[in-house]
């Protein structure tokens, strides 16, 4: 066993891991946070991503180990005071989910992706961005209309978090 | 996965020290090949040390006629990088159709490089580009490095640190990925660095990277996508899998070489 | 139209918790005490097992039991069933092997489930599971259905000696034979319909209950229709009696067929929980799901249209070779022969078919249904032909679809359907307004300046939905009717609970059926809840799938509400001191004819619960009705899709330009929801037609068996859809919806397949239709060209 500690979603959490535990399971196992999902054991479906120090990784390719001394926020760790962040609000104005298990990674890259890339984003270049994202239910056509939107609504909010350097 | 003991050094000498020391040890850099690995038990090191804690080991600088870049730099650095994109624009965009953008936050160059996957893609700038490979030890040109099917020239206790690439007059990397993967099916990347030019490729061999000699002679005679029709790359000794036989591979390189001259001479 | 009735784009009730992180799937439940259960799986595709030695497994930390199929039969535990009885043409039944949870004897495909290690932790469950020695005698396989019936061909089970589960047949041959004596032209195609893995995201997974104070177990499992779960779970293979088990299907992320069926994992988490006197989750890895959820598809096809010299269908000869798996699954048999051969009509006049299905075992998994069920399979056979023939006769593939369309109904199919309404030429002539195809030529040459093949292809696409009425499917053979049941309940306070044997598992039934409840009791939506995906809330129903909820859950509710309504009607004649046929119920409002004297809904079920007004002999206190609907008529959305491709010939990639779909759904309850459906359907069809396909090697090893090899659509993979309805409402239905669940998948792929095609002149282009493919199909073609 060996002891991480992190912050996630603005708490400092401590816990002792065995050094095989991935951050994803960290997460649903250890704090309960069971927004983050596994869909796949290849890293490829996206469902597991979070922010790590302000970027999107895939959460099931990640030691919690790694992590230690990181800033990690979830899909629980958007809303604000009760208030949802505006990529949320997006996906359920555009009806950008459909079972809502892709979702939270979904929303969390979508995020960075607005990061990236600005807030002015074409079809094109979400639909290359959603690479690492995958949804068997909506087709992406919603998803692609609430990422755009959301990255509008973004535009008022608080500026984003630069990725550490 | 299977159990093991986890290492996080602070510096490259610490990280070198650990490496002599403990047991059936592995590196981690992004974890994107080595953890789906483990987590399919088809590694079982005893030992994992962790190189994210190690600074130094990170970072992309301009020197002279040459772009140094840390090992443990992410594909989207330098994906991102001013620097990159000014001096070796090809480079940058092949680390940007790396897996996907969340493997690209996490992926570092040193990782790629030492895996030598025969579908990667940084195998193929770095022997087009002759690039050195930096390491603890000593400095490898690219050509000897990548000696087969995920093999490299790496020896036992040693670590990848930089890699140096030259500047090229012109450049570009074109990639037909595997739908399903995301790994090269084919990627070709050209370069001209005064009279000389590469051709390499990766995805398609059995033995991973190569260059064509036949598409360098006659780029060197001309450097127009021109140049290369009617040069066929035999298909023996291509990979062969659900996704593209050997035949289809070698007619793929034909055409991704050809889009890679026109891009690189701006024709695209 | 209110805000939130039916007819309007009302967002989604349950998108809350899911954009928040708060679903409650099945692998975020976690019971106090649980142990972890991991399935030690079959290597080998064909083999006999000897010997298993868990001596060593059971000695490594952390595990509790080691259980295999011995212990299975020790406890008297039966197989899995599938519920669907079909007769050869011989009249003989099916020829159903065993189906034990875990292995007895024998393993018959790679990922079939030898023992199951339950631990302390997943880790140590894992660990034990290699420490399992199993000593087995390999066999040779068998994978490919068109070998499987061929003498000397492995034999899967000793209850057919040539692999053949049933040689099934339905239509009229000498008839059909006829027709293509009188033919001028004949199309012929081989057709093989690539095996798909469904792939929801939110993978497989069970936790398994047991109290002994109760002598009861629950079941928190991702299934589509829990009911059915705990119906085959009790009757069938005897865990436990149906009052003693309880099934509860939280959030379930995605089914698309894959979560309908009863499986060996949930079946022993349940069985095991008693065993070991802990509660025991599984949740299935990827790999896992690829190796061992249900496939879909995967038939091999020779089909023969009939013409005459103008174009008109004749006649339609069919035979299909329908690879079933190792295993029967719990609808298998139905799939490639009652949710296919009716479909063969298409949206065709056509006079005579007729269609064989020979049904084999073979050494992979087992194949049931996958969105669209056996109409995918029969719209791509009659699109095809239908396509293959207007270019063969050179007539125009619209013009030729609208020669044949059927004009009159309700029509006769020569294959047991009865269409009731359609207006097949209204959704034709939208979808080509919509796709621009007037301008197609000038597209093509603009691609052709770009050295790029532009290629458009039809799909006029029919599906028989509302599954289904049960005296009809009884009849073809279904173990279950398939009614579906609904309660509503009416709180004293107003608001209303509405309990439906539907099952949402991304459908947006919360949002769906409410609205229907606020447009008819005229109260507002956030008074609605809706229950389901708990046997012990909701008493029975028989879940979703095949497009259904709409047309037969949506009618239960409605039913029920009319019988509120009907009881709040004696409330308020009571409570008014009117007469019971004086009271009228309008806008949330029972009132007395011709009077002002009225009562809100509210105040009706207020009064109804207090009872002062009545006696308990006059009237019974309360407000709660439920309902059984079992339709009448299958329900049969069709439309037309249209896809532009462009295609590279140097590379051979295939780019979808265009997408058109017109669909005739009937009523439409929420368009939004409606649209999304038609998205995701022509996703999964274009993932189909594109990118994806299931491969086994000769040995029987599952090559695709992950992400890396098997490709899911993305969103670079696909364009954006246009999408447009025309409306004839069902007339069988009493709410006029048809369905709207499969349309895309079952249109999509023929569309796709025909646009390629076209673009590459060469017909010969199998599914996926991948770069490699297209590009040998230009090559062909070329070559054909050069000939010439």
């Amino acid at each position: 066993m060996a002891t991480v500690s992190m912050t996630v979603n603005g708490k400092h959490v401590s816990a002792d891991v065995e050094p095989r535990t991935l951050l994803v399971q960290f997460l649903r196992e250890h704090l309960r946070l069971t927004g983050t999902h596994v869909g796949c054991d290849t890293s490829q479906c996206g469902a597991c991503v979070v922010h790590l120090d302000g970027r999107a990784v895939k959460s099931c390719t990640t030691l919690a180990l790694t992590c230690d001394g990181a800033e990690v926020v979830t899909i629980e760790g958007l809303a604000k005071d009760g208030r949802l962040h505006p990529m949320q609000e997006a996906f359920r104005d555009n009806h950008g989910l459909q079972c809502g298990f892709c979702t939270p990674g979904m929303i969390m890259s979508a995020i960075d992706i607005v990061r990236r890339k600005g807030h002015d984003l074409d079809e094109h270049t979400i639909r290359e961005e959603l690479e690492g994202n995958i949804c068997r239910c909506t087709g992406y056509h919603n998803i692609v209309r609430a990422v755009a939107a959301g990255a509008q609504a973004m535009k008022g909010g608080e500026p984003l978090k630069k990725a550490a350097e | 996965m299977y159990a093991f003991d986890y290492h996080r050094p602070k510096s490259l000498r610490q990280a070198v020290n650990l490496l002599a020391k403990v047991e059936d040890a592995k590196l981690l850099a992004g974890g994107h090949t080595l953890l789906p690995t483990m987590k399919q038990r088809l590694a079982a090191p005893a030992n994992i040390i962790d190189l994210n804690g190690i600074a130094e080991l990170a970072g992309i600088e301009r020197k002279g006629r040459a772009v140094v870049i840390g090992a443990m730099t992410r594909h989207a650095d330098v994906a991102e990088s001013p620097i990159v994109q000014e001096a070796i624009p090809a480079l940058a965009e092949l680390a940007d159709q790396i897996g996907d953008p969340q493997v690209r936050n996490r992926g570092t160059i040193g990782g790629s490089i030492a895996n030598n996957d025969p579908a990667a893609d940084y195998p193929a700038a770095c022997i087009a580009l002759g690039a050195t490979i930096i390491t603890n030890k000593r400095k490898v040109p690219a050509e000897e490095f990548f000696t087969g099917l995920f093999e490299t020239a790496l020896e036992e206790g040693e670590i990848i640190t930089r890699v140096s690439f030259p500047l090229p007059s012109k450049a570009a990397y074109m990639k037909f990925p595997n739908p399903a993967s995301r790994y090269a099916l084919v990627g070709v990347f050209v370069a001209k660095r005064g009279a000389e030019v590469r051709v390499a490729v990766t995805g398609a061999g059995a033995d991973g990277v190569f260059r064509v000699g036949a598409m360098e002679e006659a780029l060197k005679a001309r450097f127009s996508p021109k140049s290369l029709e009617g040069i066929k790359v035999p298909s023996k000794g291509l990979n062969s899998d659900i996704h593209a036989d050997a035949d289809y591979r070698a007619h793929l390189i034909g055409v991704m070489a050809r889009r890679a001259v026109a891009n690189a001479t701006g024709k695209a | 139209m209110s805000a939130t009735g039916i007819g309007a784009a009302v967002r989604r009730k349950e998108d809350q918790r899911f954009i928040t992180g708060k679903g409650q799937y099945t692998d975020d439940i976690n019971r106090p005490g649980q142990a972890y259960a991991y399935f030690l799986r079959s290597p080998h595709a064909h083999a006999t097992i000897k010997k298993i030695d868990a001596k060593a497994a059971l000695a490594m930390p952390g595990v509790i039991a080691v259980l295999t199929g011995d212990d299975l039969a020790a406890d008297k535990i039966g197989g899995l069933i599938c519920g669907w009885m079909i007769h050869s043409k011989d009249g003989s039944p099916m020829k159903a092997g065993p189906h034990p949870a875990l292995a007895q004897g024998k393993v018959r495909y790679v990922g079939d489930h030898v023992a199951v290690v339950v631990a302390e932790s997943l880790a140590q469950a894992k660990d034990a599971a290699e420490a399992v020695k199993v000593d087995y005698a390999e066999l040779k396989a068998v994978v490919d259905p068109a070998a499987a019936q061929k003498n000397g061909a492995p034999q899967v089970h000793d209850v057919s000696s040539d692999n053949t589960v049933y040689q099934w047949h339905l239509g009229d041959k000498a008839a059909t034979d006829a027709a293509f004596k009188q033919a001028k032209h004949v199309t012929r195609l081989d057709l093989v319909n690539n095996r798909l893995i469904p792939n929801a995201i939110e993978p497989r997974a069970a936790i398994g209950e047991y109290d002994p104070g109760t002598d009861a177990y629950t079941l928190y499992t991702t299934s589509q229709n829990p009911h059915v779960a705990r119906l085959v779970l009790s009757a069938f293979v005897g865990i436990a009696p149906e009052h003693k088990l309880r099934v509860i299907a939280p959030d379930v992320g995605g089914g698309f067929g894959s979560k309908i069926f009863i499986y060996a994992e949930e079946t022993v988490c349940t069985w095991a929980a008693k065993k070991v006197g802990r509660p025991v989750k599984w949740t299935a890895e990827r790999s896992e799901s690829f190796l061992a959820d249900a496939h879909g598809r995967d038939h091999v096809t020779r089909a023969e249209l009939a013409l005459d010299d103008r174009g008109r269908i004749l006649g339609l000869r069919v035979k299909t070779i329908a690879n079933l798996g190792a295993y029967l699954s719990t609808f298998a048999s139905s799939v490639p022969t009652y949710l296919y051969a009716p479909l063969l009509s298409g949206q065709y006049d056509i006079p005579a078919i007729y269609c064989e299905v020979d049904g084999v075992y073979t050494n992979t998994a087992p194949v049931d249904a996958y969105r669209g069920a056996g109409r995918p399979e029969a719209t791509f056979v009659v699109e095809r032909l239908v396509e293959v023939a207007a270019r063969e006769m050179g007539l125009d593939p619209a013009a030729l679809r609208k020669r044949n369309y059927i004009k009159k109904f309700p029509h006769q199919t020569p294959v047991i359907m009865n269409y009731d309404i359609g207006n097949y030429h209204a959704s034709l002539d939208k979808a080509l307004e919509l796709a621009d195809y007037q301008n197609f030529a000038k597209r093509k040459r603009e691609s052709a300046r770009r050295g790029r093949l532009r290629g458009i292809g039809f799909s006029s696409y029919i599906e028989a939905c509302g599954i289904a009425p049960s005296q009809a499917v009884g009849s073809l053979g279904a173990g279950v009717g398939l009614w579906e049941s609904a309660e509503v309940r009416v709180n004293p306070t107003g608001s209303v609970e509405i309990l439906t044997g539907s099952h949402s598992h991304g459908q947006g039934h919360e949002t769906t059926f409410a609205q229907l409840v606020s447009d008819r009791l005229g109260i507002p939506i956030e008074h609605v809840t809706v229950i389901h995906g708990d046997t012990d809330k909701v008493q029975f129903g028989m879940g979703t799938y095949g497009s259904r909820s709409g047309a037969v859950g949506m009618a239960a509710i409605a039913k029920a509400i009319d019988k509120v309504i009907a009881k709040g009607k004696k409330v308020a004649a009571h409570v008014l001191e009117a007469s019971e046929g004086d009271i009228e119920f309008k806008d949330g409002k029972f009132t007395v004819a011709g009077t002002d004297k009225a009562l809100g809904f509210g105040d009706v079920a207020l009064q109804a619960y207090i009872a002062h007004k009545f006696s308990g002999q006059d009237l019974e206190p309360g407000l709660k009705e439920g309902a059984f609907y079992d339709p009448t008529n299958f329900t049969f959305p069709a439309g037309m899709h249209i896809c532009e491709v462009e295609v590279d010939p140097q590379t051979g990639v295939t780019t979808i330009e265009r997408w058109t779909a017109v669909d005739d759904f009937g009523t439409v309850i929420n368009p939004m929801i409606v649209e999304g459906q038609v998205h995701g359907g022509v996703a999964q069809g274009i993932g189909q037609a594109l990118l994806e396909g299931a491969r086994y090697d000769e040995n029987g090893q599952l090559v695709t068996a992950s992400f890396m090899d098997y490709c899911m659509p993305r969103a670079g993979d696909l364009p954006s859809f246009t999408v447009g309805m025309t409306t004839t409402p069902c007339p069988s239905n009493p709410l006029g919806i048809k369905g709207c669940g499969e349309a895309g998948a079952i249109a999509a792929p023929a569309a796709v397949i025909n646009a390629i095609t076209d673009a590459v002149g060469h017909e010969d282009v199998a599914m996926p239709a991948t770069p490699q493919v297209v590009w040998r199909a230009c090559q062909k073609a070329a070559q054909r060209m050069a000939a010439e």
